[in-house]
């Protein structure tokens, strides 16, 4: 997975379609990204921020009673042992490294389960930065534990009042603060969307998660994995993961989408929030909104690079139901004694669906995120189910 | 003039004659009879009429076009709704849709062209839709006579503007601030400056929008540019319960307001 060149483009899909205003601000982004990530002193002091405060390497652990059970050999990136809880800090500690580079001070950030949202605090605390974020009024209330801790962290959280108020529109809010304050203010965008050069970028700095499942693999087994796979809302995690094994053909990926918010599955081409990828919409091309229990993958578009991966047929996209969700994530719990995010549960929905094809081989899932956020929804689910 | 399409060529003759600009928006299917509204800001001296296609994520837009795009959906608009009641409308003046480029795509470039022409339509904004990504529609669109109109902004740089300018179809629409559609307290000071950019780089018609309320703005934002886009203020009392009659009203004030003597 390559570098997309000034128009962004992964295949036909990708691009920059944003208001004037911003066009200044991505390009300036595209070149500060572009000589920061070519420069040994700013890796050098990225990846001693990953080691030193992250936790990286995060491990790769087999699963070998779950293993067992499937009759495969599943090992799973432990991304939510980082700090913060999910692979989200990756691309946080990157944009705000940057966003000091430009001598931009403030950071603008969006957020649907709130994972994104308190790593962007987090970083921003770190830093020494001001970080405004935007969360859908209904994800709020859902996620009512994260906004307490961005407040925490010294963030100030907004509600995005319009639309559906999910994810969607805080996104929308965030490009609205942006085009007021770019002069002063980096956007520092959650996942691979939006206009380049954010699908390239955060890509490359999610890589580390298949760079290092990768070595970690052979390392342990001697071998590549038959089979990596990821839950994707707009991707970031699992893009990660891809990125590092893109190169070996014979490696399959298959991304899994919620049923509700399957851009893959049942979305056509369209242009949102900067570029273009498939998108959920109504036959007259308005935006629709995705549903699932996860706030986090409550997205109706994809990633661009994801579009095109799907286009060309190097990865797979596969749709798993809530239900189906809610039995991986007791199975995980009980089996392993890892609380999963309810956004990596839906790779292992996957995987225990397709225990008969997944038989016998070496199975790489990245668990992005730990659970303690969804713990409360899940109980109130099934106390609902019991009664 | 006559291989102008005939958006530039009305508001270029407009300007020479000595009249500033004056379009006023209205988004489509914003009540039952918001087609009125088109005829009554003809009648009242519009030079052409901005017709907004209501959105679900409008980015660049406030509070109160994201209020009137939300409840002209739940009211049941859409692109082809809207067209098919322009085809109606004898406005007079040139119309101007201005549309986020998703439901153009959506709809198709060539069939969205060809449509919005066969709705008497002479021109488009689509804020979303950068020179960058220009090209995927710009064949379409002068295959079917219709103008692209290009929005500048205060940041556009020098040889950026230069090159938008050229782009430029209709008019070119200066964005007079850093920020979303609205109505604000003072005309910002970036406007002037920009205008002055614009008349300095190109001959087309410049029209500035964004945050334009009352009849000062318009004129203080017409001393170097030729016209001005009204838009929030007027929804605004349209979401308030305006009929066209009022908001035609509203649009002679301005009219009258532009042309008084400086």
């Amino acid at each position: 997975m390559g570098d997309p060149g000034g128009t962004g483009r992964f295949g036909e899909f990708g691009g920059r379609y944003i208001p004037e205003t911003l066009i200044p601000a991505c390009a300036e982004l595209d070149a500060a990204f572009r000589e920061a990530w070519a420069d040994p002193a700013f890796r050098s002091e990225l990846d001693s921020l990953l080691t030193n405060y992250a936790g990286r390497p995060s491990l790769l652990y087999e699963a070998t009673r779950l293993s067992a059970e499937l009759g495969c050999t599943l090992l799973l990136k432990r991304e939510d042992l980082n700090h913060t809880g999910s692979h989200k800090i990756n691309n946080v500690l990157g944009q705000a490294l940057l966003s000091k580079r430009m001598g931009k001070r403030r950071v603008i950030a969006e957020t649907g389960a709130g994972q994104h949202g308190v790593a962007a605090a987090t970083a921003a605390a770190l830093l020494g930065l001001e970080c405004v974020v935007y969360m859908g009024e209904v994800d709020m209330e859902r996620q009512a534990l994260n906004v307490f801790r961005m407040r925490l962290l010294g963030a100030e959280v907004r509600p995005a009042l319009s639309g559906s108020r999910t994810l969607k529109d805080a996104i929308n809010e965030a490009m609205r603060d942006w085009v007021a304050t770019v002069e002063t203010s980096h956007y520092l965008l959650g996942s691979v969307m939006g206009p380049h050069p954010y699908p390239w970028m955060v890509r490359e700095l999610h890589r580390v998660i298949g760079d290092e499942a990768r070595e970690q693999c052979r390392a342990l087994l001697g071998r590549d994995p038959d089979v990596v796979t990821a839950c994707v809302g707009g991707g970031s995690n699992a893009i990660g993961l891809f990125s590092g094994f893109a190169e070996l053909p014979a490696v399959e990926m298959v991304g899994v989408e919620p049923a509700g918010g399957a851009a893959v599955g049942r979305g056509v081409p369209g242009i949102v929030h900067g570029s273009k990828s498939y998108l959920l919409q109504d036959e007259y091309g308005q935006v629709a909104e995705a549903e699932s229990i996860s706030a986090g993958l409550d997205y109706p578009g994809i990633g661009p690079e994801h579009a095109h991966l799907a286009e060309m047929g190097r990865a797979r996209y596969e749709k798993v139901t809530d239900a189906e969700v809610l039995d991986a994530f007791q199975v995980l719990t009980r089996t392993e004694g890892i609380i999963p995010a309810l956004e990596p549960a839906h790779a292992l929905a996957w995987v225990l669906r397709a225990k008969d094809e997944l038989a016998g081989k070496v199975v790489v899932l990245n668990l992005s995120g730990r659970g303690d956020k969804d713990v409360a929804q899940v109980a109130d689910i099934l106390d609902r189910a019991d009664g | 003039m006559a291989d102008l399409l005939p958006l530039e060529a009305h508001l270029r003759e407009r300007r020479n004659s000595g009249h500033k600009l004056l379009v006023p928006y209205v988004t489509g299917g914003l009540g039952k009879d918001w087609a009125e509204v088109v005829r009554a800001y003809a009648d009242a001296g519009a030079d052409a009429i901005e017709i907004g296609i209501p959105f679900s994520d409008p980015v660049m837009d406030g509070p109160t076009i994201q209020e009137a795009s939300e409840a002209a959906l739940d009211q049941g608009a859409n692109l082809g709704a809207i067209l098919q009641e322009l085809r109606d409308i004898d406005a007079g003046v040139p119309l101007v849709l201005m549309s986020y480029v998703n439901l153009v795509f959506h709809a198709g470039y060539a069939r969205f062209a060809a449509e919005a022409i066969a709705s008497n339509v002479s021109g488009v904004i689509l804020p979303d839709l950068p020179m960058e990504e220009l090209g995927e529609w710009e064949p379409f669109a002068k295959e079917a006579g219709l103008a692209t109109v290009q929005l500048a902004s205060p940041l556009t740089a020098d040889e950026r503007l230069a090159r938008l300018c050229a782009r430029s179809q209709g008019f070119v629409y200066g964005v007079n601030l850093l920020g979303v559609t609205g109505a604000r307290t003072d005309l910002a000071e970036s406007s002037t400056v920009l205008a002055t950019r614009l008349k300095a780089t190109t001959d087309l018609p410049v029209i500035m929008g964004f945050g334009i309320a009352t009849v000062a703005h318009a004129r203080a934002a017409t001393v170097e540019a030729d016209g001005v886009i009204v838009a929030s203020a007027l929804m605004r009392l349209r979401l308030d319960g305006a009929g066209p009659e009022d908001l035609g009203a509203h649009v002679a004030e301005l009219r009258a307001g532009l042309d008084q003597p400086r």
